[in-house]
């Protein structure tokens, strides 16, 4: 799509695979013998290896946090608007790595991959895995990358919940942490959300209790819905009422059950878009690990406690129509880090955008955001 | 390294070092980055407007964007050694629940205001009959910040309802000159006050 490459942007970028042979014990009980994780990385490692930047991805994310893979494609890495030469988080300073999770659908081991004991598809067999299990299979990329500590690890929404398990669990192995749009775990609203999600997608006749590879089809009609009502928790009703009010997209109302409303044609749009890209399985996947995380289950839901050996110094950020994760989700987290007399800076962004806001390049969010990543690159002189 | 407000240094001077700050209204970060840098404190500032988010981190200093009339609940008792409130508590919609909560969060409280018994605005009041605007109240009646202006003889007034004891107290001039004027009549001519207080015992 893009004739030449934009300004500021990486460029023409590609993936890599490592192969992994360490079995993984997961959080369920059951162990992965063997996996792959896709990534890609933009920059270069210095020779102290000192100014690697790991970014998680959220639930339809990617490893592609930018540029493109070749001059026919439509759109560049989900990151595009942070990630790049000279932009926030500059690859001009910094080494960054973006990768795919486990049980993904763009290179990493799921449900779509083959299983080594029945040579088909996992499908609904691939194993349930969580966020911790996702940074402990991350903290063996960073081995294999030969990063010690990560300058800082980054995250928005379920990518800040990852950001927050590196902390927590790998203590000494991140400098600074960024916290955008999260929570320190699902309410019952969030999860709810989600369950209709599944719903959606596990009632669907093409769905074959997640054996649809098998009959050649895939549970379409259940994944569009899933998506659309992702998206729906994705915007504030005031950026709705911006971008769509109750504008159609004929002069008249038809009396009939087609595609009236601005609205419904950009729910469909982003279900069109999503459905051709996207596993049903992994769907699902990502959906649970966002439901079990709570990383404070083990200490009876005390954050402040559980928080007692990070050491990384954080960064948290909430956007303030955001009512998927707002800024009182944030703010329990502000509160854990405090509590346990850490360095810890909250800026709330204001923003009608929504959740999604963390995704746009939004003034006073590149500001604040720039001015973070410049404090980590002139503390160790990066 | 100077600071560039008058009332910094007399803070600076009164907090011990290595001591845990939550500095309330903390601007550009100027005074957190100074005591930590000079005396090795260490703490937050709270602080609602985005440019000066933005300078604090560029600063170093640890910051928390949020809005000082939402309350401190977010921080468990006696959290800091002190709690500064410079020059924001005129600003603030609920100065008396303020300084109960400081006094919850922290051993002391110091706080700076502009005094509004200072002889400049006395006769700008009295005499020109009009609020006053001067260098420490430089904006106009409709677009300042302040809500809340008290003297030194109010704000002692308020600490005594409020079973606040009150350590020190300077009052200062502009460029923080403290002539013998100002030692004798503190509420005539002090243009900053400056108090350091606690809880009664």
């Amino acid at each position: 799509m893009p004739e030449k490459i934009p300004d500021g942007s990486i460029g023409l970028v590609k993936s890599s695979t490592f192969h992994f042979d360490q079995p993984l014990s997961l959080a369920c009980g059951a162990t992965l013998d063997e996996y792959e994780l896709v990534y890609e990385t933009y920059g270069e490692l210095n020779t102290s290896r000192d100014n690697a930047i790991l970014v998680c991805h959220a639930l339809s994310g990617t490893h592609h946090l930018a540029g493109y893979y070749c001059m026919e494609d439509r759109k560049p890495g989900w990151w595009e608007n942070i990630v790049g030469p000279g932009k926030v988080i500059d690859t001009n300073k910094f080494y960054v790595v973006g990768v795919n999770n486990l049980g993904g659908c763009h290179g990493s081991t799921g449900p779509t991959s083959r299983n080594p004991e029945t040579d088909k598809p996992y499908g609904p067999d691939f194993p349930i895995v969580t966020v911790g299990d996702w940074v402990e299979s991350q903290q063996r990329l960073s081995e294999k990358l030969g990063i010690e500590q990560w300058a800082a690890v980054i995250g928005g929404s379920l990518g800040g919940m990852q950001v927050l398990q590196w902390a927590i669990d790998f203590p000494d192995s991140l400098r600074h942490a960024i916290v955008i749009a999260a929570a320190p775990k699902l309410t019952a609203q969030n999860i709810a959300f989600n369950e209709v999600a599944r719903q959606a997608i596990r009632t669907d006749p093409a769905f074959y209790d997640g054996h649809y590879y098998e009959h050649d089809t895939i549970p379409e009609s259940g994944l569009r819905i899933a998506r659309m009502l992702g998206h729906l928790t994705y915007m504030s009703d005031d950026i709705m009422a911006e971008k769509f009010g109750r504008a159609l997209r004929e002069d008249t109302i038809n009396f009939d059950y087609g595609v009236e409303f601005q609205v419904e044609s950009y729910l469909r749009h982003q279900a069109d878009s999503f459905v051709g890209t996207f596993d049903a399985n992994t769907y699902l996947l990502m959906t649970k690990a966002l439901d079990y995380f709570d990383p404070a289950a083990a200490t009876g839901s005390d954050l402040s406690a559980v928080m007692t050996n990070v050491s990384a110094d954080f960064f948290v950020l909430s956007f303030t129509s955001d009512w998927r994760f707002s800024p009182q989700r944030s703010h329990e987290i502000v509160k854990a880090l405090h509590d346990n007399d850490l360095n810890v800076s909250y800026a709330e962004i204001e923003s009608h955008h929504g959740h999604d806001a963390f995704l746009l390049p939004l003034p006073q969010y590149l500001s604040v955001l720039g001015a973070y990543m410049e404090r980590i690159a002139t503390e160790s002189s990066i | 390294m100077s600071l560039s407000r008058s009332d910094f240094q007399v803070i600076s001077d009164w907090i011990s070092p290595n001591a845990r700050v939550l500095d309330l209204g903390c601007g550009n970060g100027e005074l957190l980055s100074a005591l930590s840098k000079n005396q090795g404190v260490s703490g937050y500032g709270i602080e609602i407007d985005d440019k000066n988010i933005s300078q604090c981190i560029n600063a170093g200093v640890n910051v928390i964007q949020r809005d000082l009339d939402l309350g401190l609940s977010d921080f468990d008792e006696d959290s800091f050694d002190y709690v500064i409130l410079s020059m924001t508590l005129q600003a603030s919609n609920y100065p008396h629940r303020l300084l109960g909560e400081m006094l919850r969060v922290s051993a002391e409280g110091i706080v700076t205001f502009p005094n509004f018994g200072n002889i400049k605005s006395r006769i700008q009041l009295g005499l020109g009959g009009r609020m006053p605007v001067n260098r420490t109240l430089p904006l106009e009646w409709y677009n300042t910040p302040n809500v809340h202006l008290c003297t030194l003889k109010d704000f002692e007034e308020l600490c005594e309802k409020l079973d606040i004891e009150i350590l020190e107290r300077r009052a200062v001039s502009h460029n923080n000159k403290s002539g013998p004027g100002l030692k004798l009549f503190p509420n005539l001519f002090g243009e900053i006050a400056l108090y350091r207080f606690r809880k009664k015992v």
